[in-house]
């Protein structure tokens, strides 16, 4: 079999089981979602922290709840890293000079992790102990992506409330720590159990000891660094967080030891946010809404994995000519489709885990990933966060065919006014705006030049990536180039909070906006929004909005680099 | 406002601390203890292989004593090695991160040409690609049967096995596609020098 013929083969079974698992889960999801009753256990828990499960918020409290949670996130994984020697599974690291998780690194990987980024400026193995790994990382590879669900529910809850007069319901999106609790309890758990099981099974480690000591055929002794790598690498993928146990992340063997569980891997990453879009259908009464979505987003995943595919096939940089392919930074076991299949997967979700060093691929291959990041993540996107994010280019591209004809704009029943497409600007602006000023400020900055691996329009690329990465919250990396100093610490850091709390606040007030709103009846004026012309419309806007924004950008980095 | 975000938060942390037992705690040893099943632990141990040799999933460069006389087949580069050639540092896991247009990554696609064909005595042009390029991890396990079909003759030569036994021996390690055509055809090195040391006797 032709390794073009294998390829196909392998994206095609990805799409038959995500499709597959598209209705059950999604229509899962929207019985969750709208359940009314309460799992007993979930019932001792609310009485734990002591929440009152029957409360429906207003978008103010559900914001509040988000930021609360995500603040409480922060200290408490802070505070985990730097308290790491008193702790066990520690194995000694942080208490000497080179492991030591200094405060501005323990600032960066706390708001990284509870933003769903996952950007990581330490080497794990080295660093950190399996209890920061299991008791932090891996309880915010969970609940970030619960949080990120929650707000695309309740977005999805402002369009579908038909709207009553008066009463007490008005204006109510949800209880945040109801959405919360059942995101991890009905969904993300439940998987990652199965998932984890199917990883061990695969080969991914599953160790609570520091490490193995071997002595090869040629007598030399090395040791291999184990972890409770298993466990995590199911919901770091499921939870489209990305964050590796291993530095080499999906690449490391331990992780992602052979072509099936890559192939898995890519499944479990792809999964959610592609049935979300069955779930927002379901949950607005017209499931072809939904399907319009997913085929805006499978529509750019497609174009984009083959134009990855085909630049890491014939790649035009010297290095590659001389070696006869684009194989640096790449792990044979998965060939070129196995990781542009996963590049481009996981910058088109919020994932940001990689098998293969994005950094090392081609001008124009390089430059996809980073462009599937600057769409904002819509391709299928981020566990929520994909789904909220495309409904807000939905809200604009209703607005833009508004303008175009002249009618008050309405999207799934709702009036888009003033109120509402101000909260979609916000949205959408918060990203570039921390992208492109973060990008010229590093760049400015004198230090910069050194802290790059590639020199020229490539080393250009991996400061734009940095950025792209962090405001986008998805966590890979160009990752030649040095963020450890405090300067990229924070300002990185500082992009994740603005990259991923403006926009769901902004979401979260348009939630609100929407179900004050009483439900309108469409009219012989409405624009339909569950056929290809409409799909056409949202995909137009996605590509335009990024065009316009950063073709400057990308023209100094890859494709300075596509067209040498 | 500040009351709510203040009440908000102090909910949230005493959430927090429950999901930290629910999802940091019960779920991960729970997954730990299902891998303790017979069957599962060798691989959830990280799939060492008989004799504690090595991993089959990790691949590190083995040294020859004499470089004239070296019976060893070898993996794929690595970039936290000290040379061009030999074995990487397997405590940190990475790649180059050198993208094609890279000056140093031309010159170190060079030397390994010349040293790998002078190991074997072969032209540099047919040298494949993944002898040349260092993994994203460091660690590849495996090499192309083109890059094992390469080192036959000087494993057999070396080894004083006949050709015909050497080749059957990397024809053992060679794993086509997965299922028939997932990922690529593969050689796993920590296997094939195992193989090829007892086969020595």
């Amino acid at each position: 079999m032709s390794p073009a013929v294998a390829g196909l083969l392998q994206a095609g079974v990805l799409v038959l089981f995500l499709a597959l698992a598209y209705k059950p889960l999604g229509g899962w999801m929207a019985r969750v979602y709208s359940d009314e009753k309460h799992w007993r256990a979930e019932r001792l828990l609310y009485r734990i922290v002591r929440v009152d499960p029957g409360v429906q918020q207003r978008w103010t409290t559900y914001a509040a709840g988000v930021l609360g949670f995500s603040f409480a996130s922060i200290v408490l994984l802070y505070l985990l890293q730097r308290l790491q020697p008193l702790l066990p599974l520690a194995f000694g690291r942080g208490t000497d000079d080179a492991t030591t998780v200094a405060p501005a690194m323990a600032f960066n990987t706390a708001v990284s992790f509870v933003t769903n980024t996952n950007w990581q400026s330490y080497v794990p193995e080295a660093v950190l102990g399996h209890t920061v790994q299991m008791a932090g990382l891996t309880v915010q590879n969970v609940v970030s992506a619960a949080v990120g669900m929650a707000v695309a529910v309740a977005l999805v809850r402002g369009f579908a409330t038909r709207g009553s007069r008066e009463g007490d319901g008005i204006g109510r999106i949800g209880n945040f720590w109801v959405d919360l609790t059942r995101g991890v309890t009905r969904i993300l758990l439940p998987l990652a159990v199965v998932a984890a099981i199917a990883l061990v099974a695969m080969g991914t480690v599953m160790s609570l000891r520091s490490g193995v000591d071997v002595t090869g055929v040629d007598g030399a002794q090395s040791t291999l660094p184990l972890a409770p790598a298993a466990s995590q690498e199911a919901v770091k993928e499921l939870g489209t967080n990305g964050g590796g146990i291993f530095n080499a992340n999906s690449a490391h063997p331990f992780e992602n030891p052979n072509a099936l569980s890559n192939l898995f891997e890519i499944f479990l990453l792809l999964v959610i946010p592609v049935a979300l879009t069955r779930t927002f259908g379901i949950m607005v009464g017209n499931r072809r809404q939904g399907t319009v979505l997913l085929a805006v987003m499978g529509g750019i995943w497609a174009v984009f994995l083959g134009l990855t595919w085909l630049a890491e096939t014939f790649p035009n940089g010297p290095a590659a000519l001389a070696a006869g392919g684009a194989m640096e930074g790449k792990e044979l076991r998965f060939g070129v489709p196995g990781s542009a299949l996963f590049a481009v997967s996981t910058t088109g979700t919020s994932t940001g885990a990689v098998n293969s060093l994005h950094d090392s691929f081609s001008g124009a291959g390089g430059g996809i990933t980073l462009l599937n990041m600057l769409l904002g993540e819509v391709a299928p996107g981020g566990a929520g966060a994909g789904l909220y994010g495309i409904l807000v280019l939905a809200i604009i591209a209703v607005f833009l065919a508004g303008l175009m004809v002249g009618r008050t704009p309405e999207y799934l029943g709702k009036k888009l006014g003033r109120v509402q497409v101000t909260y979609a600007a916000v949205s959408i602006l918060a990203m570039p705006a921390l992208v492109l000023l973060g990008s010229g400020l590093a760049i400015a900055l004198p230090g910069t030049a050194d802290a790059l691996n590639n020199e020229g329009a490539h080393g250009f690329s991996e400061v734009l990536y940095a950025y792209a990465s962090a405001a986008n919250n998805n966590g890979s990396a160009f990752a030649g180039i040095t963020v450890t100093s405090d300067f990229f610490q924070t300002s990185l850091a500082v992009a994740m909070l603005f990259g991923r709390f403006v926009p769901i606040l902004a979401v979260l007030g348009l939630a609100g906006s929407l179900a004050r709103q009483r439900h309108v009846e469409p009219g012989a004026g409405t624009l339909p929004t569950d056929g290809v012309l409409f799909g056409a419309l949202v995909g137009g806007t996605v590509l335009l909005v990024a065009a316009l924004t950063f073709f400057p950008a990308m023209a100094l980095g890859p494709i300075a680099e596509a067209l040498s | 406002m500040l009351t709510t975000l203040r009440r908000q938060t102090a909910t949230g942390l005493r959430l927090l601390l429950v999901m930290t037992v629910l999802c940091g705690l019960v779920y991960p040893l729970a997954i730990w203890g299902v891998s303790r099943i017979p069957g599962l632990s060798g691989q959830a141990e990280g799939s060492i292989v008989a004799g504690g040799a090595g991993s089959s999933l990790i691949g590190v460069d083995p040294v020859p004593a004499d470089p004239a006389a070296d019976p060893y087949f070898h993996t794929r580069p690595s970039a936290s090695s000290q040379g061009a050639l030999g074995p990487g540092d397997t405590t940190t896991s990475g790649g180059s991160n050198k993208g094609g247009f890279d000056a140093e990554l031309l010159q170190d696609v060079r030397e390994r040409q010349a040293l790998i064909a002078g190991r074997e005595g072969v032209a540099p042009s047919a040298v494949p690609v993944d002898a040349v390029t260092a993994s994203a991890s460091g660690l590849d396990p495996d090499i192309s049967p083109a890059y094992a079909a390469l080192q036959e003759m000087r494993v057999a030569r070396v080894t004083g096995l006949p050709v015909d036994r050497v080749r059957a021996l990397v024809a053992d390690a060679t794993d086509g596609r997965m299922l028939g055509f997932l990922g690529e055809p593969t050689v796993n090195v920590t296997e094939l020098n195992l193989a090829v040391r007892d086969a020595r006797g």
